[in-house]
């Protein structure tokens, strides 16, 4: 079957997909993402964590079929979505922004290569780093979190990640590198 | 996986027609369950009919003031609805207990109605289990059956229900709407999953092809109180040991209307008509509540690993339902 759907603002299509293919497969194997690891495959690790029409999901559970017309975000497009969202306010996004938002990878605000989000700039000061696998799907989750919560207690935190682990850092430097970007975010006001 | 054909019906009737011609298809909400089950080989359906997409994504008042949730709103979106957390703050509390935020932005209302059991033997193709292949036998009874059931199993299966959710609607008289090529037929919450019996391999007792199109709440009872609440391994992101949902309204000090449904104790949502009969008109003390849960309790028939389920679930109730009766007297909303 052939699949159309949006990935990182870009229009995508893929042809000859199999009705059995995953959204994480399409994105890694035919679409050339490989930010989004493929770990358990159950759902359970979170590690596939993109956004799909805005909420992160565990793009491993997503049937192909099952994202025609809709739009995707991966961890590659999270510096360009950081820049689109701009200078936020501290109480967060509204909703309606959030749907609003639309990646431009080609306009002038497009993220230069190796430009991050402030995020990933987090996660690497903290030292949330380690063997890198689970990052990814971490960064998606974490960036939506503070998209819709921009002073997350650490309760909010724990919840909101509960759904994607980790195997090296104990999650103690994962909690320092979101607080961190949550106060790095109530200074640009 | 199977090799399956997909199709994204526009329209109900179109996804009825597709699945009453495929004896081994299914319907597709969120995928969360299914997509999985494909995955380890439990389930191999010939046919997916994508039904997430219709149009059953809205959450209305009903006319007599109840609430019509249909079957494709996500479990994120339904729990942070305003009037499910005002009127019916035992759903919200459920939905959020349940799952991680990925998977609840997945999984849809219906989806989450008929997930299947966690059980470990089911989930293992390379394992005996009555409900994935009738007749195979049920290794848990003598296995790993810490997590399992304790009320209503049967010497062929005793698994658990694993949705919060359900727990939530069936303390909340939920009434389900499910579609049909010989109509629409409304089923009651509490008959939707079935007990095990000797056809374990059924979990509801819908019949093949219907399609749940939406779930329906009552209104709320005024000054009623509700709540969910869930013991498991860790604090986020684990299947319930025992859960419980209740509702509770008291008028001058007395039981007036009381609804207890405990969750992973059973293979349904486990409504304690028993306790809630010897409550009625009671005082809405500690003392009648211990009472009447431990007559509930009483019917509990543990395995080896998981007597601990009684006590936890019967403080859980208890505790809840002082908590419930003292909000009351309080005034506190």
């Amino acid at each position: 079957m052939r699949v159309t759907f949006t990935v990182n603002g870009r229009e995508q299509e893929a042809d000859d997909v199999w009705e059995g293919e995953s959204l994480l497969y399409v994105l890694r194997e035919r679409m050339g993402l490989p930010g989004s690891k493929n770990a358990c495959e159950q759902g359970e690790c979170g590690s596939c964590t993109v956004r799909l029409d805005d909420v992160p999901v565990c793009s491993c559970l997503v049937a192909a079929g099952q994202v025609q017309g809709r739009e995707v975000v991966t961890v590659e497009g999270l510096a360009d979505q950081a820049r689109e969202r701009g200078g936020r306010a501290t109480d967060g996004t509204t909703l309606d922004q959030a749907k609003g938002w639309q990646a431009k990878p080609h306009g002038a605000q497009a993220a230069q290569p190796g430009q991050l989000a402030p995020i990933q700039q987090a996660f690497i000061d903290a030292g949330a780093v380690q063997c890198g696998f689970c990052t990814p799907g971490l960064l998606v989750a974490a960036d939506e979190l503070l998209e819709r919560n921009s002073s997350p207690t650490d309760a909010d935190i724990r919840e909101a990640l509960s759904g994607n682990l980790c195997r090296c850092t104990g999650y103690e430097k994962i909690l320092d590198a979101v607080r961190l970007a949550a106060a790095r975010q109530d200074e640009v006001v | 996986m199977k090799t399956f054909q997909y199709e994204r019906p526009a329209d109900a009737d179109t996804a009825v027609a597709l699945l009453a011609d495929a004896p081994t298809g299914a319907y597709l909400g969120g995928g969360t369950n299914l997509v999985d089950l494909m995955k380890l080989g439990v389930a191999a359906p010939d046919l997916l009919v994508d039904v997430s997409r219709l149009p059953f994504d809205a959450v209305e008042e009903t006319g007599t003031g109840g609430l019509r949730i249909g079957a494709a709103v996500r479990n994120s979106t339904l729990a942070v609805h305003p009037l499910v957390r005002e009127r019916y703050p035992v759903l919200s509390q459920a939905l959020l207990s349940g799952a991680s935020t990925q998977l609840r932005n997945a999984a849809t209302v219906g989806g989450n109605l008929l997930q299947r059991t966690r059980c470990p033997y089911f989930q293992d193709v390379g394992k005996p289990c009555n409900k994935r292949r009738p007749g195979t036998g049920c290794p848990a009874r003598e296995g790993a059956h810490r997590d399992l059931a304790v009320l209503g199993a049967s010497e062929h299966c005793v698994a658990t229900n694993p949705s919060d959710m359900a727990v939530a609607l069936a303390a909340l008289d939920a009434i389900v709407d499910v579609a049909s090529g010989h109509g629409p037929r409304r089923v009651p919450l509490t008959d939707l999953h079935r007990l095990p019996g000797d056809a374990p391999d059924r979990d509801t007792t819908l019949r093949h092809g219907e399609l749940i199109t939406a779930v329906e709440l009552p209104p709320p009872m005024p000054g009623a109180r509700s709540a969910y609440r869930k013991a498991r391994d860790r604090a986020s992101y684990a299947f319930a040991l025992a859960s419980v949902g209740a509702v509770l309204q008291v008028r001058e000090g007395l039981v007036h209307h009381v609804r207890v449904a405990f969750g992973a104790l059973a293979a349904k949502p486990w409504r304690a008509r028993t306790a809630e009969e010897a409550l009625l008109g009671e005082p809405a003390t500690t003392a009648s509540f211990d009472d009447a849960v431990r007559h509930e309790l009483a019917a509990a028939r543990p395995l080896r690993d998981n007597g601990y389920k009684v006590p936890l679930a019967r403080r859980m109730a208890v505790s809840m339902l002082t908590e419930l009766a003292a909000a009351s007297a309080g005034g506190t909303p």
